[in-house]
């Protein structure tokens, strides 16, 4: 059953060095036809699957680069297909320099409940350093401002590794998101992709990285300033006051099936997964010949859906059942899996018990090692 | 004789093309094709005699080719070309000098903004020695930094030829091809030789084919031979009956017979290579000649390295690809070896480093083997204080130091040409290198000789990417073995996690002992990647650890990073970080990638 939909919006205002999601510079597109097409699939995609949907998530690009007509015209399309009193979490990402009170209201009218905004650091001449327009004061206006229309389950990303950045300045940007209290952050450290501009830099040996060493100590210092203020790690990059961890980014890890809609978006759907064609002009066009936006789609054999069970559960910092998992599968974990779990075990990687496999301190900065394990 | 075979060798015309690596040869070779009409363009397949993948990716042709063309002149006659292509590196120059020999003429190709380079010398120099008419031919006129009259100039004054009337030409635009047929016609001599006389022919390649047995390239210098005829090597004394005969068009036609001044291929049911030796002759058992053809020699590998396979269930899979490939190439040399580090593998025996790396790309592509290769070493000549006398040629098989009265390494006599900007660059290598002095040749006002003795086993490592970097690829080399010297040489052993590594010793000179051993633990740093554990990589000379460096342990490895819904993308992530793993051998706890082995070639490199 498919719990979860994904709304994918590729405009931007301005374009992100670090970035390499599909998205485009807002100027010159064919804003319109986009939502035109988009209201078309997912129309048509709820007829095609079973589904009962309890999370939305608008992501992007960035959804907030539509100017209010759109806005409005894409909170109109997906409140007529997609919300339904079911709905658990609706939410939207924004970024503070193309938030307004218009938007703000738009938003709260239609039900949305659940803000992410793109933050990234708390420095204002590192943000420009990552292409980022706004500045820190824009944050704390907006998130105010956010806060008094109501909105009371506010996420905000933030960024750790970034060229030229220091633990004194990353603990800096935790302490001054600590004064607003969001409920909800996600903190990812940076990863240079081919296709961006640090990526560009990278290859010119003119991007100065801190190194593991150094992301590392990053790592340690997110994770306890974060405990220290009763956020609790419960994914990889994500930390949550309790009861506010993200519905939407769990049914991804908790291996769950949802929509992905819009161009070059993802979905699992009908044991498959599958992606979207990224072009808006040829996801447009698609959308208007088949109804449909799907590029490439892989059918998961039961061997990869196990694989990814492990590999996406153990993000969780909760673990993988071991229940769960043999309700699923109808084998054990550890039939399957018992020479690499002890391995891992001994290697300090990985805690097991009664009910659960799940990371250990060191296998949460070492994961990767771990997730390998449990790929052919 | 018959007056029409007399008028069929008058018509006969056989060549080769001598050019230095990227002036543009194999593209020559294709224009002479077309204009020939021996293919037509749907047929041709660009380069057409580059046939192996690797040689055309590297741009170098390994295997010689001999292709029969007919060529309509402008004194209206048929002429018959044979065109025999030649390897383009130094590691191949025996088999240049041999299908030189095959030839009475050859086009020089000269790139018009580069001018001559040494590889080209010693090819136009063995031309020389063999004495074929030589046609220069300027190619490249079309680039835009080509210049023709001064590379012209370069030919008179650096070899000495008659360059009045070098044929101006571009392959790639294909400028100037039809007055390069032409002055092959008017210049290149026709075959001599006697058709009535005992068969004398020449082996200047041969190939193996898994359903005939081996292909023997070969070029009819005097006599015949038929489909049926007894022949007999005169090298090897081995004697077959002749099951085949035929030219390559280029596509093989069967002959009945082939005849004096004829380039073609025999098949004899021969099952080895090393029965057909590149340079032996082939005679008739029968009524055999009194001579061999002069020039032949038996080649012996320079260079020796240990190929290991990385997943060592692989190891009968090697030793496959290895008969197959000795089938093919009679100087390579392997017997099994086994190390403490990598298990059981191969030591190999190669002409040059190059035909190394060929020999193991190969490997790897057509038999999908993943290999470990070790540093190459060279053959040292241990004395024992026993008065006994040994052959070295892996590092970690040389004797205990209390053992060793001498040890002995080869020379080589190195030319180096290079232009005069860069003469005190190429002269600081050299000594650099351990290189003795020997003199110095001005070739034109621009121009400079070289010549250096050098130790082999300083060319064998990164001599020559250093000579390129320090001359921005200006330079360029040419060595010829000299003999065995003694040296003060010591056995380094690299030790990681406090293991001894045997796959990782080397033989260093004693007064270079610390700088390569530091260089070598900096650079194992740099190539190994971080463990779950610290590692410590030391060198050490006998008990005494000369140089240190650590790898730290890996501290953060996991995604974090936003990668939405698209969970396709993690795992290819991950399944790529898993491949990786596999293609690493694991020693003792540490896992080292197959670049490690090499670390004392790629030393210098970033410097």
């Amino acid at each position: 059953m498919i719990k979860g939909a994904y709304v994918h919006i590729p405009f931007c205002e301005h374009i992100c060095y670090y970035c390499d999601f599909n998205k485009v510079f807002i100027q010159k597109q064919p804003v319109d036809d986009y939502l035109n097409a988009l209201d078309k699939e997912i129309s048509e995609g709820l007829s095609r699957a079973e589904s009962d949907l309890e999370t939305v998530f608008i992501g992007g690009g960035t959804p907030t680069a539509l100017d209010n007509q759109q806005f409005h015209k894409l909170l109109k399309i997906i409140d007529r297909h997609l919300i339904t009193p079911k709905i658990k979490e609706y939410t939207i990402e924004a970024n503070p320099e193309n938030l307004n009170e218009t938007k703000f209201k738009l938003m709260k009218d239609y039900g949305v409940t659940r803000l992410s905004l793109g933050v990234q650091t708390f420095q204002n001449d590192l943000l420009k350093e990552i292409g980022r327009p706004h500045s820190c004061d824009d944050v704390i206006d907006i998130f105010q401002e956010a806060r008094l229309s109501g909105f009371d389950n506010i996420s905000i990303d933030l960024m750790f590794g970034l060229p030229n950045q220091t633990e004194k300045m990353l603990k800096e940007s935790i302490e001054k998101a600590m004064i607003l209290e969001p409920d909800h952050i996600s903190i990812y450290s940076l990863q240079v992709e081919p296709k961006t501009i640090f990526y560009n830099r990278m290859k010119k040996g003119k991007l100065h990285l801190p190194g593991q060493d150094v992301e590392a100590n990053m790592y340690e210092l997110v994770i306890s300033e974060l405990d220290k203020h009763g956020y609790i790690h419960y994914e990889i990059s994500n930390f949550a006051k309790k009861g506010f961890e993200s519905r939407h980014n769990l049914l991804y890890w908790s291996n769950e099936q949802y929509f992905g809609f819009g161009a070059g978006s993802h979905g699992y759907v009908q044991n498959s997964r599958v992606v979207n064609a990224g072009p808006v002009k040829n996801y447009i066009q698609l959308v208007e010949e088949t109804g449909s936006g799907q590029f490439a789609s892989h059918t998961v054999t039961r061997k990869e859906k196990i694989e990814e069970e492990l590999f996406l559960g153990l993000r969780k910092l909760s673990g993988v059942k071991k229940k769960r998992f043999y309700e699923k599968f109808h084998c054990q974990i550890n039939d399957l899996y018992g020479e690499e779990i002890e391995r891992l075990k001994q290697q300090g990687l990985l805690y097991e018990d009664e009910e659960k496999i799940a990371l250990t301190r060191k296998g949460v900065f070492l994961g990767n090692s771990v997730f390998e394990a449990f790929l052919a | 004789m018959s007056r029409n075979n007399e008028s069929r060798q008058s018509r006969i015309r056989n060549f080769s093309i001598i050019a230095h690596i990227d002036h543009g040869k194999s593209t020559l070779a294709d224009r002479i094709l077309e204009e020939t009409a021996a293919l037509t363009k749907r047929e041709m397949k660009e380069q057409m005699l580059d046939a192996m993948d690797l040689e055309r990716e590297r741009g170098i042709t390994i295997k010689l080719n001999a292709v029969q063309l007919t060529y309509k002149a402008d004194d209206g006659n048929e002429y018959i070309f044979h065109l025999i292509d030649t390897p383009g590196h130094v590691d191949f120059s025996y088999e240049v000098s041999r299908s030189l020999a095959a030839c009475e003429g050859a086009l020089l190709i000269v790139d018009a903004a580069q001018g001559i380079e040494a590889q080209t010398l010693a090819n136009v120099y063995l031309a020389i020695e063999n004495d074929l008419e030589i046609i220069p031919v300027i190619n490249k006129i079309d680039l835009p930094s080509a210049e023709p009259e001064r590379v012209r100039k370069e030919v008179e004054d650096v070899i000495g030829l008659d360059a009045s009337d070098a044929v101006l030409a571009s392959a790639k635009a294909g400028i100037g091809i039809r007055d390069i047929l032409e002055q092959i016609v008017k210049k290149v001599p026709a075959p001599a030789g006697d058709p009535e006389a005992p068969l004398k022919a020449l082996i200047f390649d041969s190939v193996y084919d898994s359903y005939r047995g081996v292909i023997t390239y070969i070029r009819i210098v005097e006599g015949s031979v038929k489909v049926g005829d007894k022949i007999k090597m005169m090298a090897t004394d081995k004697t077959f009956e002749v099951a085949e005969l035929g030219v390559f068009t280029p596509k093989p036609v069967a002959k009945d017979e082939l005849t004096v001044g004829d380039v073609g291929f025999l098949t004899a049911s021969i099952k080895n290579v090393s029965d057909t030796r590149v340079g032996d002759t082939i005679t008739s058992a029968e009524k055999p000649a009194d001579e061999p053809l002069p020039g032949y020699r038996r080649m012996n590998p320079m260079v020796y390295c240990g190929l290991y396979p990385i997943d060592s269930s692989q190891y009968n899979d090697l030793r496959e690809a290895l008969e197959r490939l000795e089938l093919n190439d009679s100087s390579l040399q392997y017997e099994p070896e086994t190390s403490d580090a990598l298990g059981f593998g191969f030591r190999c025996g190669f002409l040059g480093l190059l035909h190394m790396e060929i020999i193991q790309e190969r490997i790897e592509r057509e038999f999908n083997i993943d290999l470990i290769t070790t540093a190459p070493s060279v053959i040292y000549h241990v004395q024992r204080t026993n008065g006994d006398i040994e052959q070295v040629d892996n590092p970690s098989k040389m004797p205990d130091k209390k053992d060793i009265d001498t040890i002995e390494e080869p020379f080589v006599k190195a030319t180096i040409m290079t232009p005069n900007d860069y003469v005190g660059q190429v002269m600081e290598l050299c000594q650099k290198k351990r290189g003795d002095f020997i003199d110095m040749v001005y070739l034109n006002e621009n121009r400079v000789n070289v010549i250096y003795h050098l130790p082999l086993s300083e060319i064998v490592y990164d001599f020559f990417d250093q000579l390129k970097s320090q001359t921005k690829g200006y330079a360029s080399l040419d060595y010829e073995f000299l003999g065995y010297k003694p040296s003060n040489l010591v056995k380094m052993d690299i030790l990681l996690n406090g293991e001894k590594v045997d796959a990782l010793s080397v033989i260093v000179h004693r007064d270079f002992a610390y700088e390569r051993g530091k260089a070598i633990v900096e650079k194992l740093k740099e190539l190994i990647p971080r463990q779950q554990f610290e590692v410590p990589v030391q060198a050490a000379l006998g008990q005494k650890v000369i140089a240190r460096s650590t790898i730290k342990a890996l501290r953060k490895n996991v995604l974090a990073k936003c990668y939405g819904g698209d969970i396709s993308r993690k795992r290819k992530l991950l399944e790529k970080q898993k491949e990786g793993k596999k293609r690493m051998k694991t020693v003792g706890k540490v896992e080292v990638p197959q670049e490690a082995f090499m670390a004392v070639l790629r030393m210098d490199q970033d410097k």
